[in-house]
């Protein structure tokens, strides 16, 4: 692949302005394919942060449930059931509910005051959700009448809760606020962060969850947590709560059998472990929603957009020492030596682009991640994914500039 | 005696087809022996290009007979033709050389296809055939930054530091003026000379017929031979030229 005089790197040096654009051509559309990754990864895992925190071996969802933002209730008898099963240590219920949150901190219009906020009502006595600042003390405090846990890494358009909190705090003051028309007073903080479904989230306990909730009943909870015993086996267990649940046994066909024994339904419900509780929400969005196709859509368009960036720079570059390269031919060069040297250049545009792209797309990442508390970061899986396809970009590009190559017949310029 | 170093015998050449169908050679014959300089005059169109791309191998021989180096042309293989070429040297009308590389680069680019040569010997070569041709100053100079007396020169050392045997040349002194062209010829003649290589050089330039051994005369396809040693050349061939 090398050789004594490394043409392709020579050519594309000595044309300082078109490899300039090139690097800018290609480094754009590496930085788009790293937006729309990014931002569809970003909405993946933002949408699984809850799951990932619930503290739990086997979650029990209603069959009619899709995602979190649409989960439907179901009788609390039913988890009171799995109690019994062999292996099983403790249950919780979770409920999940959607109400607008009045911005206490409001400037007037145009911002609106109210959002929609997620809530969370939980068992006080049960270490359920384990993010960070909600702990025990937490949870004693939720006990009280009307007091919430309020996610500071909630959007802005909540109010500057966490601001306001802490300076409050200092004068032994609290915030209260309104949740769904009920008052409400955010005894504390802890972090979460927003997701496409949620803008924020609160936590509180069950009982002042239907406070705020008037219409819901006790026990129409959304999750069953189960926690197992120490040293009990995941999959007997399954069994087990499998075996303590009324009603048929069936598996959704499209599942693999190792993807089945953890994710079924037994009746009304459907029972999940811990990672296809996460997974489950994850396929949602991916494949039930228009998002995850969109941002596919966009990596795809970046990637097309630099393949015709790169193929007019190598076409206009092959154009260009059209005489030269018959020259070489006729000096007894084969074709073969001009198309590596054609790859050789896409190569290095590919590498040279790629690296420009990445710096932008990380500072763009830092950004967004700061200006919308969305979870943008730069992963090495996605690095490593953009460079091979900015590669694959330039290769396929050389692949059809190659074709001009062909062109540069030496009997033609004698 | 020697066998001849291109053996051209009734060679026909026809352009397009069908209808189209053009013949632009008729029944060429001739011969060039090793150390000869041969040059071929006659007006344009007269298909001395043709038969020059035809005797580097850069076409595929169509009827009669063509050996160079005692290659047979005729219904050869690209393949064969690559090799071939990178046995000859070529010099074109307009210098040809590659604008990213500098003057040095330039002459080891034909020293590249010689796979045994390590490339501090390719180094080597190349600079003491740029002081050959008087340019020992000038060696990391891109051909941008030389005249075009210059560049025809770094070209006649490209087409000559791998001491072809033989060096075909296309109106090498077509740009160049009175004093450059001259120049130019001077070195390539002394040098191939040296080296005992055979030139095939076509020319439109009547001032430098002098440097031949052996003058050329095409027409209409046809080939007419003169020796200027024995006899004076014709005219018509001047005044063509």
């Amino acid at each position: 692949m090398l050789f004594a005089i490394p043409l392709a790197w020579l050519q594309l040096k000595r044309e300082r302005m078109r490899l300039f654009i090139a690097i800018a051509g290609i480094g754009f559309a590496v930085f788009l394919m790293f937006v729309q990754l990014g931002f569809r990864d970003a909405l993946f895992n933002s949408a699984i942060r809850l799951h990932e925190n619930v503290n739990g071996d086997i979650m029990l969802i209603s069959t009619r449930s899709n995602s979190l933002i649409s989960i439907q209730s179901f009788p609390q008898r039913r988890l009171y059931g799995v109690l019994g099963a062999e292996g099983v240590d403790k249950i919780s219920p979770i409920y999940v509910g959607f109400g607008l949150w009045k911005n206490p901190f409001w400037e007037g219009l145009p911002k609106s005051q109210t959002r929609q906020i997620m809530i969370l009502g939980i068992d006080p006595n049960d270490d359920v959700i384990g993010v960070s600042g909600f702990d025990a003390n937490a949870r004693s405090l939720i006990r009280l009448e009307d007091q919430i846990f309020f996610d500071k890494k909630s959007r802005a358009e909540f109010g500057p809760i966490p601001a306001k909190f802490s300076e409050l705090e200092k004068k032994n003051e609290l915030i209260t606020t309104e949740i769904a028309d009920r008052k409400v007073t955010i005894a504390g903080l802890f972090e979460l962060g927003a997701s496409f479904g949620a803008d924020g989230n609160t936590i509180t306990s069950e009982a002042n969850f239907l406070r705020i909730f008037t219409r819901r009943d006790k026990g129409d909870i959304n999750i069953g947590v189960v926690k197992l015993k120490e040293g009990a086996d995941l999959y007997k267990t399954l069994e087990a709560v499998k075996k303590s649940l009324p009603g048929k046994y069936t598996v959704n066909p499209t599942l693999t059998p190792s993807e089945a024994r953890e994710d079924f339904v037994v009746g009304e419900m459907r029972v999940l472990t811990k990672k296809s509780f996460i997974e489950v929400e994850r396929k949602y969005w991916q494949n039930s929603t228009a998002i995850g196709f969109i941002f596919t859509l966009g990596t795809v368009i970046g990637f097309l957009v630099g393949i015709i960036i790169v193929y007019q720079i190598l076409y206009t570059d092959v154009t260009d020492h059209l005489a030269e390269y018959a020259t070489l031919k006729a000096m007894g060069y084969k074709n073969r030596y001009l198309l590596k040297i054609v790859f050789q250049e896409a190569l290095i545009l590919s590498i040279m682009g790629y690296i420009p792209g990445c710096i932008l797309a990380s500072f763009m990442y830092t950004g967004t991640r700061n200006a919308t508390a969305l979870p943008l970061i730069m992963t090495t899986e996605r690095s490593i994914l953009v460079l091979f396809l900015a590669i694959t970009m330039c290769l396929v590009s050389g692949a059809i500039a190659v074709r001009k190559v062909q062109d540069a017949d030496p009997a033609d310029i004698f | 005696m020697t066998e001849p170093i291109i053996s051209i015998d009734r060679v026909n050449h026809y352009f397009g087809s069908g209808n189209l169908k053009k013949q632009i050679l008729f029944s060429i014959h001739a011969d060039v022996d090793p150390g000869e300089v041969v040059i071929m005059t006659g007006p344009s169109g007269s298909g001395k290009t043709t038969l020059l791309t035809l005797i580097g191998a850069l076409r595929s021989t169509q009827e009669g007979s063509l050996k160079v180096l005692g290659e047979e042309l005729r219904n050869s293989t690209e393949k064969q033709r690559v090799a071939l070429r990178r046995n000859i040297g070529y010099i074109f009308q307009s210098h040809n050389l590659l604008k990213s590389l500098k003057a040095k680069q330039n002459v080891m680019m034909a020293l590249e296809l010689h796979t045994h040569l390590s490339s501090q010997e390719q180094a080597d070569m190349a600079e003491e055939m740029l002081k050959a041709v008087g340019l020992e100053d000038r060696m990391n100079y891109y051909p941008d930054e030389l005249s075009g007396g210059q560049k025809q020169r770094v070209a006649i050392a490209r087409a000559l530091v791998s001491n072809p045997k033989l060096v075909l040349a296309d109106e090498p002194t077509a740009a160049l003026d009175k004093k450059s062209g001259r120049d130019v010829v001077e070195i390539m003649r002394s040098l191939a000379k040296d080296r005992g290589s055979a030139i095939v050089m076509v020319t439109h330039d009547n001032r430098i017929l002098d440097v031949a051994d052996r003058l050329i005369h095409m027409e209409d396809g046809e080939l007419e031979s003169y020796d200027l040693e024995t006899q004076a050349p014709p005219e018509r061939a001047i005044a063509l030229g």
